[in-house]
C-alpha cells in the first residue's frame, strides 16, 4: 500500500498504527509532512499505540501545532485592534476554525491570517492595515493591478514586524472566476464566536471549504481542505441534524452545488464521511479528483505529473475566460 | 527514490534519497561510523533528485529537497552531492524540528560541561570547536546545538564538520586522513572538506551536556575577552536559533534561563592558538 493511502486510512481510522512497519512510517510522516496534516495526523493518532520515536515526534507535533494556533490567534486579534472600528471582518479558514473551536483546527497548521471585509469597506480595511504595520509582499506593478481588477483579495500584505501575512477578501473566488458567490450573504449571516470574533454561519463555512478547495487552485494541498471538509461536516451534523438539507439550499445560493456534493462525495471515499441519502451518489468524474488527491509518492514527492498539470490548467480556466487568460499568460511570460 | 540511506545524527533519524548512486555513497562512507537502526522511523526525510528529468544524466545537477523545500534554491552539480546531501539535512532541521531550542552554534563538551561558540559564519566557530574536539574535548557538533526545554541541558548534533578554505590544511595537519570526505573546490562557500568527529565523540552523541559557556568568537585582531550581558545574549541567540518563534513560550523560557544560568564573552583571537587557549582559561575559570 502507498504511503499517500496509508495516511488517509489512518485519518480514516480505517487502519490500526500498530500494524505500520517502520519503512511504512518514514512515507507515511513524509507524505503527512508534504500535505500540511502531520499535526492533525499525531492529533489523531493520540491515544495509538506507536512506536517510541514516532510518539516523541507526535508530541513534538502536538505541542507546536498548540502554539502555532495561539500565535494564529493572536494574529487575528492583532487585526481586530488594526482595524478597530473602521471595518467589520469575518475570519476565514484555517483561523476561524481555531477561534470556533471546531474540531477540524487541533493539531492543524495554520498559514496566513485570511479574513474577508464587505467590499465596500476595503479600501479602509486598506489603509488601517498599512497604518498599522502591515507592507505590501509584491511590489510589482502588474501583480498588483491584477489582484485589484480579478481577484477575491488584496495583494498580500506581511507585517514588518511580526513577519506574518495576511490576506484580506472580499469575496472567496476570484471575481472573474464562473462562479460567483454572494458576499454580502457571507457578511450578513456571519455568526459570532465565544472569543468576540466573527465567523461563517456553519453552512457558508462548509461551502468556501468546498469552493477553495474544487473551484480555486489546482487541488494542491487537498487532502488537508478534504479533512477540514469532513471534520465541519462532522461537527454541523452533530449539532443540528438537517445540516445537509440547509447546506443543500445554501450551496445552490451561492451557485456551489456542484463543488460541495463533490467534497461530500469525496470526503466520503476517502475518510468516510457519511452521507445522507440523496448524497450518497456516484459521479465517474470523482476519480479523477481522488486521483489528484493521492498523487504522492512514498517519499513526499509531487507524482502524476501529467494529471497535475491537467488540475493546474483547469483552475486557469475556470478561474478566467478564455482572452483573458492569454493575456494574463502572454504578460507573465513575456517577465519571465 | 532509486538510492537512498538512513543516518541517525543526534536526536534526529534521516531518510535520504536520490536519484543518483554517488551522493549516497558518499554519506555511506562519511557515515560509516555511526549508529544504524533500520527498525527505526525517520523523523526527517531529504531528498536530492534531478530539477527536469534529462538533469539525471545531461550535465546533471542535484536539487534539494525533502519534508521542507528552500523555493528558488538552486540545484548543485552531481560532484557536489555530498554537500547538497548536508545542506538537505541541514535545512531539515533547522526548518523542521520542535523538540528542542536549536541554536547555530558549535559545541565541545569537557567533564559533562559545555561551551557553545556561536556567531556569524567566517567567525571561526568550526574550526575551533575542531581544533578543541582534537585536543581533550569531545565534539557535539559545528552547526547546531540543541537545548532542551525542560532540563537547559545541550545536546549534541554531532554532523561531519564542514571545514572551509584555510580551515582544511589546518586540520589535515592534526588529523589521520581516514576522517576526512572528499576535497569539494569551488562550492558556493568555496572549498570545503568534511572531517568526521572522533569515535568517541559519535559514541557519546546521546549524552547531554550542563552548558558552562557561551562564546561569541571573531578570528583576528588582537586577543581580547569581553563580557556580553544577557540581554545582548538574549538578542545575538534568538538570531542564531531556526525555530525560537516557532517554539513560542518554550523556546522564550529556555533561552532566557540560558543566559541568565551560563557566562557569555565575545572573544577575538589573532590565530588558533590564541583562541584554544582563551577557551580553556575561560571555561577554567567558569566551572571553578
Amino acid at each position: 500500500m502507498s504511503a499517500v493511502c496509508a495516511l488517509v486510512d489512518l485519518l480514516a481510522g480505517r487502519r490500526d498504527a500498530a500494524s505500520l512497519s517502520p519503512r511504512e512510517w518514514d512515507g507515511v510522516i513524509s507524505v503527512a509532512r508534504a500535505e500540511a496534516l502531520l499535526g492533525t495526523l499525531s492529533v489523531r493518532l493520540g491515544d495509538a499505540a506507536l512506536p517510541a520515536p514516532v510518539a516523541a515526534l507526535f508530541a513534538d507535533q502536538r505541542a507546536a501545532a498548540e502554539v502555532a494556533q495561539h500565535q494564529a490567534l493572536w494574529e487575528a486579534e492583532m487585526a481586530r485592534r488594526a482595524l478597530a472600528d473602521d471595518a467589520e471582518f469575518v475570519l476565514l479558514k484555517g483561523t476561524a476554525y481555531a477561534a470556533a473551536g471546531l474540531s477540524c483546527a487541533r493539531g492543524r497548521q495554520i498559514g496566513d491570517l485570511d479574513i474577508l471585509v464587505p467590499w465596500h469597506d476595503i479600501g479602509r480595511a486598506e489603509n488601517e492595515l498599512l497604518e498599522g504595520g502591515w507592507e505590501w509582499v509584491k511590489p510589482d506593478p502588474y501583480d498588483d493591478a491584477y489582484y485589484r481588477d480579478h481577484m477575491h483579495e488584496l495583494p498580500p500584505l506581511i507585517h514588518k514586524a511580526r513577519d506574518r501575512m495576511i490576506d484580506v477578501h472580499h469575496t472567496i473566488l476570484p471575481r472573474t472566476h464562473r462562479k460567483t458567490p454572494d458576499p454580502l450573504a457571507l457578511v450578513a449571516d456571519a455568526v459570532p464566536t465565544a472569543s468576540g470574533f466573527a465567523v461563517l454561519c456553519p453552512t457558508d463555512m462548509a461551502c468556501h471549504c468546498a469552493a477553495h478547495m474544487l473551484a480555486d487552485g489546482d487541488l494542491q494541498g487537498g487532502l488537508r481542505n478534504l479533512w477540514d471538509f469532513h471534520c465541519l461536516a462532522g461537527d454541523f451534523v452533530a449539532a443540528d441534524a438537517g445540516f445537509w438539507g440547509r447546506l443543500d439550499a445554501r450551496a445552490a445560493k451561492h451557485g456551489l452545488r456542484v463543488e460541495v456534493r463533490r467534497a461530500a462525495r469525496l470526503a466520503r471515499d476517502l475518510y468516510g464521511t457519511v452521507l445522507p441519502s440523496g448524497w450518497d451518489g456516484h459521479d465517474p468524474g470523482d476519480r479523477w479528483y481522488r486521483r489528484r488527491l493521492l498523487a504522492r509518492d512514498d517519499w513526499g514527492g509531487a507524482s502524476d505529473f501529467l494529471l497535475q498539470q491537467a488540475f493546474y490548467i483547469r483552475s486557469h480556466w475556470l478561474r478566467m475566460p478564455p482572452a483573458m487568460l492569454a493575456r494574463h499568460l502572454w504578460a507573465k511570460w513575456r517577465r519571465r | 527514490m532509486r538510492h537512498s540511506t538512513r543516518i541517525a545524527v543526534g536526536p534526529v533519524q534521516f531518510r535520504i534519497g536520490s536519484d543518483w548512486a554517488q551522493p549516497v555513497a558518499a554519506l555511506n562512507r562519511l557515515y560509516v561510523g555511526y549508529p544504524r537502526d533500520p527498525e527505526r522511523p525517520a523523523d526527517a526525510t531529504v531528498r536530492l533528485f534531478a530539477a527536469r528529468p534529462w538533469r539525471r544524466w545531461l550535465r546533471p545537477s542535484v536539487q534539494i529537497g525533502g519534508d521542507f523545500t528552500v523555493p528558488d534554491a538552486l540545484p548543485l552539480p552531481l560532484s557536489m552531492g555530498l554537500l547538497a546531501a548536508e545542506m538537505g539535512m541541514n535545512l531539515q532541521v533547522a526548518l523542521g524540528w520542535r523538540r528542542h531550542l536549536l541554536l547555530h552554534a558549535s559545541a565541545v563538551a569537557k567533564d559533562g560541561r559545555a561551551v557553545l561558540l556561536s556567531g556569524v559564519s567566517g567567525s571561526g566557530k568550526s574550526t575551533l570547536a575542531a581544533l578543541l574536539g582534537e585536543s581533550g574535548w569531545r565534539l557535539m557538533g559545528d552547526e547546531f546545538t540543541l537545548i532542551a526545554p525542560d532540563s537547559g541541558d545541550a545536546l549534541a548534533f554531532p554532523r561531519a564538520v564542514s571545514l572551509k578554505n584555510e580551515a582544511i590544511a589546518e586540520m589535515a595537519a592534526r588529523v589521520d586522513p581516514a576522517r576526512f570526505g572528499p576535497l569539494l573546490a569551488g562550492t558556493p562557500k568555496g572549498d570545503i572538506r568534511h572531517l568526521v568527529p572522533r569515535p568517541d565523540a559519535i559514541a557519546a552523541m546521546h549524552d547531554p551536556a550542563r552548558p558552562a559557556l557561551i562564546l561569541f568568537p571573531r578570528f583576528g585582531g588582537t586577543a581580547a575577552v569581553e563580557l556580553m550581558g544577557e540581554g545582548e545574549a538574549f538578542v545575538r541567540l534568538t538570531e542564531a536559533s531556526t525555530n525560537y518563534v516557532a517554539l513560542g513560550e518554550a523556546g522564550f523560557t529556555a533561552l532566557t534561563r540560558l543566559v541568565r544560568e551560563t557566562p557569555v564573552f565575545g572573544i577575538s583571537y589573532p590565530d588558533s592558538a590564541t583562541g584554544l587557549a582563551l577557551v580553556e582559561q575561560l571555561f577554567a575559570e567558569a566551572i571553578r
